[in-house]
């Protein structure tokens, strides 16, 4: 039997979204990219977007996004992604651009970039991908790496005496008045992917409204970085990540705006 | 008084020619001697007429990533800064030629190396023309040497830059970025419509709509073979651009027994100095490449046939001398002068080492 | 016709914009000209200097090391340019604050005490022009009327209504330089 002949409309209960490109992605198993990577190609075309969304894509595991969603990408230099949205998005007000970063490219090389492109406002949408490590390097310690977190270069665990302190970095963008909504969320659970899929898409909605920076970060997993199989890799996020990351809304004004 | 005639620095100059070029945006870092780029375009707020973006960027990462991402989406658009700040810009520049982007930049370029100096230097030369950042790459660089030139060679760059599909560099220094006189600006020009880039550029990251397929900007190829391929058309348009638009300046080179080879500011000082030469009898011709990528070899070596020896004036310890080796080939004696730190050579010192070097050599 | 200037002395003083309004001059009289400045991150106080170049041919340097005329404001800038004015060129200075006098016999060497005059009129802000007026004194290049015209265009408009004392500052300097 082949694929044609099991799946049937009458029994399909799910489907790759539209804009998912049917391309094998080369993300290890267990690793949370897959799965935001199919909310960001919802979100897009459920809020018709398709024709409007350029996506900047990052240097990390995350920089063949551009082969996945089926919408324009730029290629950014490492940590570059926030300067280069600044720009496509000033020049083309008529269009919704949006980053796509891990925390390495994010929150180390690309602080600056980060911290300026949400200080000014930008009518952008910044996704992280948080994970507290280098992937793609092969498991180097970022930024976002955890106390204790061991990591090829943190190989007894991260040592505040040794390696400084995690970044918490949406909460440093919190505090910025360019942002408008900053949030942190999760993909590990079908509840969790959902309340992320309702965060993403008002994201969007503000980079479409031109309410200001909005700021999407995903706590996630890297199984093959973290040395452990995916199931694990969830339980030792919930245990350990969301108390150094607790989930939810850290920032909303959009929210008071409708209210009043 | 002609009415279009106006009196002003080579960095405004730049800033007027932007907004009359109808480039869609300006991203750029404070640093002397160009800030003048910034303040201009800030102070004309074109946002309000052509509907130009300026903006103060954090840093020149940022500026040149701003360039980056707004020429990936087939704007015309262009940073401007001085050494240190084009040496932190090399890496974006370097994307961008492997993205075949179209866009400019200037250096307005001072003393090097480190932080140096704020006065004039060329000791940027090297970093413009051999490829500055990582790869195989070249920029097709202009030298101006007067405030006209500096308004002109902005709708030049652009012009080029989308021609060939690669960033294109004004290289300046600080007294022609600094000095003021008299230009005549370019007429008002539309800024494209998003219609007509979309036709021009149809590689442009800006959005599917009415493409059907998408557009990826990228650097990226881990394929080797098809990485090779990807260099192998960039030579193709490099070969184009050497074929097609070399140009350079001659003076008083038909009767001259000696030669000055020198680029940008300097340049018009040699021509005192060959003026000063000329009234005491001795003949010396001058070429000024404008293009100094691509370079003028062949109108150096034809030169070169007709001369006793050539001296390559810069403000920098001979940088372009090497090329105007390649040119010559030995054929005739070539020697630099020059000076460092900031300090320009004056018309006395240039005749003076014109005198020294080429003319009577065996008297040192 | 041409003649190439140096302008110099302390930074504040108006040396910049003293050259920059003389080249505004030279546009409004049809003249070439280049106006290069000695920029530096000194505002107030360290040394400046400007070259202005006036000509109805096209100039090339704009940077010179031997001068027509030299305006010179303070003594720095004396013993470095005064052995740079051509034979047969002209020297104007203020003798305020000059210990060692231009002691050159081959040029024309002129005192303007701009800083006494400056003081008198009770317009300290308008010293550069006293001396841009000995300048057009002894330097005829462009008519003292294409001048206003040029500090119009020089000057910011929020400050033109110093124009009449400018003028009046210019017409004193002239004044002066040609009691000389």
């Amino acid at each position: 039997m082949n694929r044609e002949e099991i799946i049937k409309q009458e029994n399909k209960v799910y489907s790759r979204p539209r804009l998912l490109d049917d391309n094998y992605m080369h993300y290890c198993p267990g690793c949370s990219h897959g799965v935001v990577h199919k909310l960001v190609a919802e979100v897009i075309d459920e809020l018709g977007l398709e024709d409007k969304a350029i996506g900047i894509a990052p240097v990390g595991c995350a920089v063949f996004a551009y082969n996945y969603i089926d919408v324009d990408w730029i290629e950014a230099a490492h940590g570059r992604a926030p300067a280069l949205a600044t720009a496509a998005s000033r020049l083309n007000p008529d269009k919704v651009v949006f980053t796509y970063q891990g925390d390495g490219d994010l929150a180390a090389i690309g602080s600056a970039e980060t911290i300026h492109s949400c200080c000014r406002g930008e009518n952008i949408v910044i996704i992280l991908i948080n994970n507290g490590i280098y992937g793609m390097t092969g498991g180097q310690m970022s930024p976002c790496t955890i106390l204790g977190a061991k990591t090829a270069t943190s190989p007894y665990g991260r040592r505040a005496d040794l390696n400084g302190f995690p970044l918490h970095v949406a909460d440093v963008v919190a505090s910025l008045e360019g942002t408008c909504y900053v949030t942190r969320q999760s993909v590990h659970t079908v509840a969790a992917v959902r309340k992320a899929k309702n965060a993403l898409k008002k994201a969007f909605r503000n980079a479409l409204d031109k309410k200001g920076t909005s700021f999407v970060e995903f706590v996630s997993t890297c199984s093959s970085g973290w040395k452990m199989s995916p199931e694990k890799s969830n339980k030792w996020m919930e245990e350990n990540m969301f108390a150094n990351y607790p989930m939810g809304d850290i920032k909303d004004t959009t929210a008071n705006e409708s209210k009043s | 008084m002609k009415d279009n005639v106006k009196l002003m620095k080579g960095n405004e100059a730049i800033a007027h020619a932007a907004i009359r070029y109808g480039c869609d945006g300006y991203f750029g870092y404070p640093i002397t001697p160009q800030s003048e780029v910034l303040e201009t375009l800030e102070a004309l707020m074109p946002w309000e007429t052509t509907g130009m973006t300026v903006l103060q960027a954090e840093s020149e990462l940022a500026s040149i990533n701003m360039v980056y991402g707004g020429a990936a989406t087939g704007k015309a658009v262009m940073t401007s800064s001085s050494s240190p700040g084009v040496s932190l810009m090399q890496e974006g520049i370097s994307y961008m030629a492997a993205s075949e982007l179209p866009a400019l930049i200037v250096n307005v370029m001072r003393g090097g190396p480190g932080l140096g100096t704020i006065h004039p230097s060329q000791s940027d030369y090297f970093q413009a023309t051999k490829g500055g950042g990582h790869g195989d790459y070249h920029l097709i660089v202009l030298a101006p040497s007067t405030v006209q030139e500096m308004a002109d060679f902005v709708g030049l760059g652009f012009d080029l830059a989308f021609k060939y599909r690669t960033p294109a560099m004004i290289l300046a220094d600080g007294v022609v970025g600094q000095m003021m006189e008299k230009v005549v600006l370019p007429e008002q020009r539309p800024r494209r419509t998003n219609e007509e880039i979309r036709r021009q550029c149809p590689w442009a990251a800006n959005g599917k709509q009415g493409r059907g397929k998408r557009n990826i900007v990228t650097s990226l190829e881990l394929d080797s073979a098809v990485m090779e391929k990807n260099n192998e058309r960039f030579q193709r348009t490099y070969r184009e651009i050497e074929a097609n638009e070399v140009r350079y300046e001659e003076l008083y080179t038909e009767d001259a027994d000696y030669l000055i080879v020198a680029f940008g500011s300097i340049a018009r000082i040699c021509a005192k100095a060959i003026e000063d030469a000329r009234a005491e009898g001795i003949k010396v011709g001058l070429i000024r490449p404008i293009t100094l990528w691509p370079f003028p070899y062949a109108a150096i070596e034809k030169a070169a046939k007709h001369v006793k020896g050539i001296l390559c004036v810069e403000i920098n310890a001979g940088q372009m001398i090497e090329d105007v080796r390649l040119a010559v080939h030995d054929s005739v004696p070539v020697r630099h002068y020059g000076r460092m730190g900031g300090i320009v050579p004056n018309p006395t010192e240039i005749l003076d080492a014109l005198r020294r070097e080429i003319i009577e050599p065996s008297a040192k | 016709m041409k003649d190439e200037i140096i302008i110099a002395g302390f930074g504040g003083q108006g040396v910049l914009s003293m050259g920059k309004i003389l080249a505004y001059a030279a546009l409004e009289n049809d003249l070439e000209v280049t106006w290069m400045p000695s920029y530096g991150p000194e505002q107030r106080g360290g040394t400046a200097n400007v070259t202005v170049i006036l000509s109805d041919r096209t100039i090339s340097s704009p940077i010179l090391d031997a001068y027509d005329t030299a305006v010179i404001l303070n003594q720095q800038s004396l013993d470095k340019f005064e052995s740079k004015v051509k034979p047969g060129g002209v020297l104007i200075y203020d003798p305020y604050g000059i210990h060692h006098a231009p002691t050159r016999t081959d040029i024309t060497v002129v005192p303007v005490d701009a800083m006494e005059a400056t003081i008198e009129m009770g317009q300290p802000k308008s010293y550069n022009m006293i001396l841009l007026g000995a300048l057009l004194a002894k330097r005829p290049d462009v008519p003292v009327e294409a001048v206003v015209r040029g500090l119009k265009k020089a000057l910011p408009e929020r400050h033109h209504n110093l124009i009449p004392v400018n003028e009046a500052a210019i017409r004193r300097g002239i004044e002066l330089a040609s009691k000389e």
